[in-house]
């Protein structure tokens, strides 16, 4: 019974790195399915991915650990990633169920499959415990090589045939046609005219103002910001730097400061070398 | 450790799988769960071709392998083309057969 026993299990350190890899397999495989993000998802399901191809190595399928890193978290993952990002990385699941109780039912659903599952396993007589050591004797790739090319060639000519299927499939899946004519310049122009835009080039950031970084706004001739002369992203971000009230600010320190110095308390040319001095600060 | 514990985490894996695509809403992830499921697959046939000590298994899990990713590049496309289309990757939002 022990010798059967002995022949049946594998070693200690193989027992310990299933146990650990095993369950942080299942918590990765828990947040791909709980987790909100779309992006978040793909990062679970591509460490679940990663331990799989560990699995597939302590299991004797050396080739197949090394593709499942290389095609599963190399490209198909990195794709699945650009996916996301074409579609939006924001879009995330609406919590609004469409058919009612439909979680619930699904996650019993899932819980008596999984336990059907298991009692299949469990009950089933898996008494047979060979293991790869003759298999693998001449290379494990050798081995998968000389079974794909006699006892599964038709099988792999048919998996080319599938490649290139997909390959033509997704091309014209994603290719657009032109149905309308292309608009010339001149349409361009005249709809821009008529549809009220902003028709000349958009004012530079800093324009009049003290400042000339981009996100600091250009002062219209009354003095306020003007919010076009900041790009696009950094408005709606919120990111405009106004520093009108700064900027005033700091002429008061100034002035102080050289009234401070100077113990005078006249204001018509202190003021004026403040404001030159800080200009000539501003512009450094 | 006895190897049949291989095949116990692959059906926990399946399980978890087959639930997410159930549960979850949107397009992408239901996609994921279903590679999932596809490599649960590959961790079992790949635990019977040690246990029967032939390559058999892994030969299969090799073409599931090359099928997994004809299907992502299909799958992915019609994802693609009908975010185009919807503006929506929710798989609730097609549903233009209902009545």
């Amino acid at each position: 019974m022990s010798a059967q026993l002995a022949a049946y299990s594998t070693s200690t350190g193989e027992a310990f790195q299933f146990w650990v890899l095993g369950t942080v397999a299942v918590a990765g495989a828990l947040c791909t399915v709980f987790m909100r993000r779309a992006v978040h998802s793909a990062l679970c399901l591509a460490g679940t991915m990663i331990i799989l191809a560990v699995f597939y190595l302590a299991n004797g399928a050396y080739f197949l650990g090394v593709v499942q890193i290389v095609v599963y978290t190399g490209a198909i993952m990195m794709l699945f990633l650009f996916v996301v990002m074409l579609v939006g990385v924001t879009a995330a699941d609406s919590l609004k169920e469409t058919i009612k109780g439909q979680r619930w039912l699904a996650l019993v659903c899932g819980l008596g499959f999984g336990i059907l599952l298991t009692a299949g396993v469990g009950n089933a007589s898996l008494t047979e415990f060979a293991g790869l050591g003759q298999a693998n004797a001449n290379g494990n790739v050798e081995g998968l090589a000389a079974l794909i090319f006699t006892k599964y060639v038709f099988a792999f000519e048919i998996t080319g045939a599938l490649l290139i299927t997909a390959a033509v499939g997704a091309m014209v899946l994603t290719h657009r046609e032109r149905t309308e004519r292309a608009k010339t310049q001149r349409e361009l122009a005249e709809e821009r005219v008529r549809d009220g835009k902003h028709l000349p080039p958009l004012p530079a950031p800093g324009v009049y103002a003290r400042h000339n970084a981009v996100d600091i706004a250009g002062l219209l001739p009354d003095g306020t910001p003007a919010e076009l002369s900041v790009m696009q992203t950094l408005r709606q971000r919120g990111q405009i730097r106004d520093v009108s009230a700064e900027a005033i600010s700091d002429l008061k320190a100034l002035e102080q400061r050289s009234e401070d110095r100077l113990e005078r308390t006249n204001s018509g040319p202190g003021s004026g070398s403040a404001g030159g001095s800080n200009s000539g600060e501003a512009s450094k | 450790m006895n190897p049949v514990n291989y095949l116990y985490l692959a059906a926990l894996l399946f399980t978890i799988g087959a639930t997410g695509v159930l549960i979850r809403r949107n397009a992408i992830v239901v996609f994921m769960c279903v590679e999932l499921m596809l490599n649960a697959c590959n961790l079992a046939f790949v635990a019977f071709s040690r246990m029967h000590g032939n390559l058999d298994g892994q030969v299969i899990a090799f073409f599931t392998m090359v099928v997994a990713a004809a299907e992502v590049v299909v799958g992915l496309a019609i994802i693609v083309s009908l975010f185009r289309s919807r503006h929506s990757a929710s798989v609730d939002d097609a549903s233009l057969m209902k009545l």
